[in-house]
């Protein structure tokens, strides 16, 4: 009798938006990360997994080179945004963090108003316009999914707006200066289930506008909102490859031990 | 061990020991068929509740494991195979029943030569062999003694297609063997059926150990 292997098929798009070769990162004599090569293709959700301390987080912070900020820390290898080299001297690296928007886990809006808040990017880039800045502060809390339960207290502290409202606030302040790229670290973990579907639906919406990079610890999440997940192991990229395929039949046992909980 | 690891064996019990009850129904249904012993058909048929609560018990503990442990990958397809496992041996339960009642029909036992024409001896022997086969492949996780199952289903495939025409022979001129032989045909049928069924099972033990499908092809 013949026999099939279970098929994922799915249509991504053919653009690479995100990729690493060989990528090494150390801080100090600790190596975090090893040899990861991947590419990502634009608007779609990856989803990296791992244990703590797998350098899941490292990686996704060296899309916008945030650990240039930690010393003692070196990198080689190559990270591409647009298959422009991001480590490259001759980048502007401010120019380049304005496509790439971060959302952490901890909401973290600015002791301002909500309206300020989303306009702080587009105001430290020198916009003027009231009209363009008004505009654009509306679409991006449509687009964060917001606007609804906040327009008629735009100038309200967001100190005073629940945990759930205030990530998707710092979501819509990190899509109002435009980027291409969404990096979030655990943008749900510290929300209640229902803010959590919003983050999430809010995702799903997103992709068609940006390429979304996520950590999470929750595996149902990773499964649930992610074209294609990446499994980290320390420092190590085990397995990249569709969401669907990992979480049915992954190709290598160690991915098949961790998201079944049985690793270690 | 992890909580889902103890999930998964009670779970795996529970099957098991369905399997062991449907097994033996078949097994006293044949009894009883050449024995023509009609209080053993009336205790198959009064086991069938038995059958079906267990289906049910199964099924439930199935649906906890989907919504309390979120299985994935490997736990994900061994709750998947279980569900499906847990159908045929169900419908399995369901056709020693059906064989029982044709038992119960006849108002005396089967013609011998009927018995012999018809060759459902060698079809029971295939039945039981298989039944057990993929038993042990199912405890085992034996997905070779499992791929051994599909050759031998193909005898009872061709028993099956013979049918007709033994019976047709058998009954010749004679109308008053219609009725038998026609209540006949429809327990050969039957036991082509469970053929059927346990080439399914052994598709899911394959699927939930290999995640290859091999159905329809």
């Amino acid at each position: 009798m013949v026999q099939k292997n279970k098929s994922v098929k799915k249509e991504l798009n053919p653009e690479y938006k995100l990729e690493s070769r060989n990528l090494n990162l150390f801080y100090g004599p600790k190596q975090a990360l090893r040899d990861v090569s991947i590419k990502m293709s634009a608007n779609t959700v990856t989803a990296f997994i791992g244990p703590s301390g797998c350098g899941k987080s490292t990686f996704l912070r060296c899309f916008n080179r945030m650990n240039d900020l930690i010393e003692g820390v070196r990198i080689e290898g190559d990270v591409l945004i647009d298959n422009v080299d991001i480590y490259k001297n001759e980048i502007d690296v401010y120019e380049y963090r304005k496509k790439v928007g971060m959302v952490f886990q901890k909401p973290n809006p600015f002791p301002k108003s909500i309206f300020e808040n989303v306009a702080f990017g587009l105001r430290i880039n020198g916009e003027k316009s009231k009209s363009y800045i008004e505009d654009t502060v509306e679409d991006a809390l449509k687009q964060a999914a917001l606007w609804n339960e906040v327009k008629d207290s735009l100038y309200k502290s967001a100190m005073a707006i629940s945990g759930g409202q205030q990530q998707r606030l710092c979501i819509a302040r990190a899509i109002a200066v435009k980027p291409s790229v969404l990096l979030m670290d655990e943008p749900a973990s510290a929300l209640d289930p229902l803010s959590t579907t919003k983050i999430e639906e809010l995702i799903h919406t997103l992709k068609d506008n940006f390429t979304i990079v996520i950590v999470t610890h929750n595996m149902q999440q990773a499964a649930r909102i992610s074209d294609k997940t990446a499994y980290f192991y320390m420092g190590e990229l085990i397995e990249y490859d569709l969401t669907e395929k990992i979480f049915t039949n992954p190709s290598r046992i160690e991915t098949e031990n961790y998201i079944t909980g049985r690793f270690g | 061990m992890i909580h889902i690891d103890r999930e998964l064996e009670q779970l795996k019990k529970s099957t098991t020991a369905m399997w062991v009850l449907v097994q033996s129904q078949i097994e006293k249904a044949y009894k009883a068929l050449t024995a023509n012993d009609r209080d053993l058909a009336r205790e198959v048929i009064a086991n069938e509740k038995r059958v079906n609560s267990m289906e049910l018990k199964i099924d439930s503990d199935c649906e906890d494991l989907f919504a309390l442990y979120s299985p994935v990958a490997s736990d994900l397809r061994t709750v998947l195979a279980t569900l499906k496992i847990n159908t045929n041996l169900e419908r399995i339960g369901d056709l020693a029943e059906g064989i029982c009642k044709h038992i119960l029909s006849e108002e005396k036992a089967f013609d011998k030569d009927l018995l012999k024409a018809s060759e459902i001896q060698e079809m029971y022997d295939v039945v039981i062999e298989i039944m057990e086969d993929v038993l042990q492949a199912y405890l085992k996780e034996d997905t070779k003694l499992a791929r051994t199952i599909f050759k031998k289903d193909e005898i009872l495939n061709e028993i099956n297609m013979q049918a007709t025409k033994n019976i047709t022979d058998y009954i010749g001129s004679d109308i008053g063997k219609i009725e038998a032989g026609l209540n006949f045909l429809s327990i050969i049928r039957k036991l082509e059926r469970v053929g059927d069924q346990i080439t399914n099972i052994a598709e899911e033990i394959i699927f939930s150990h290999e995640a290859k499908v091999l159905k329809h092809l």
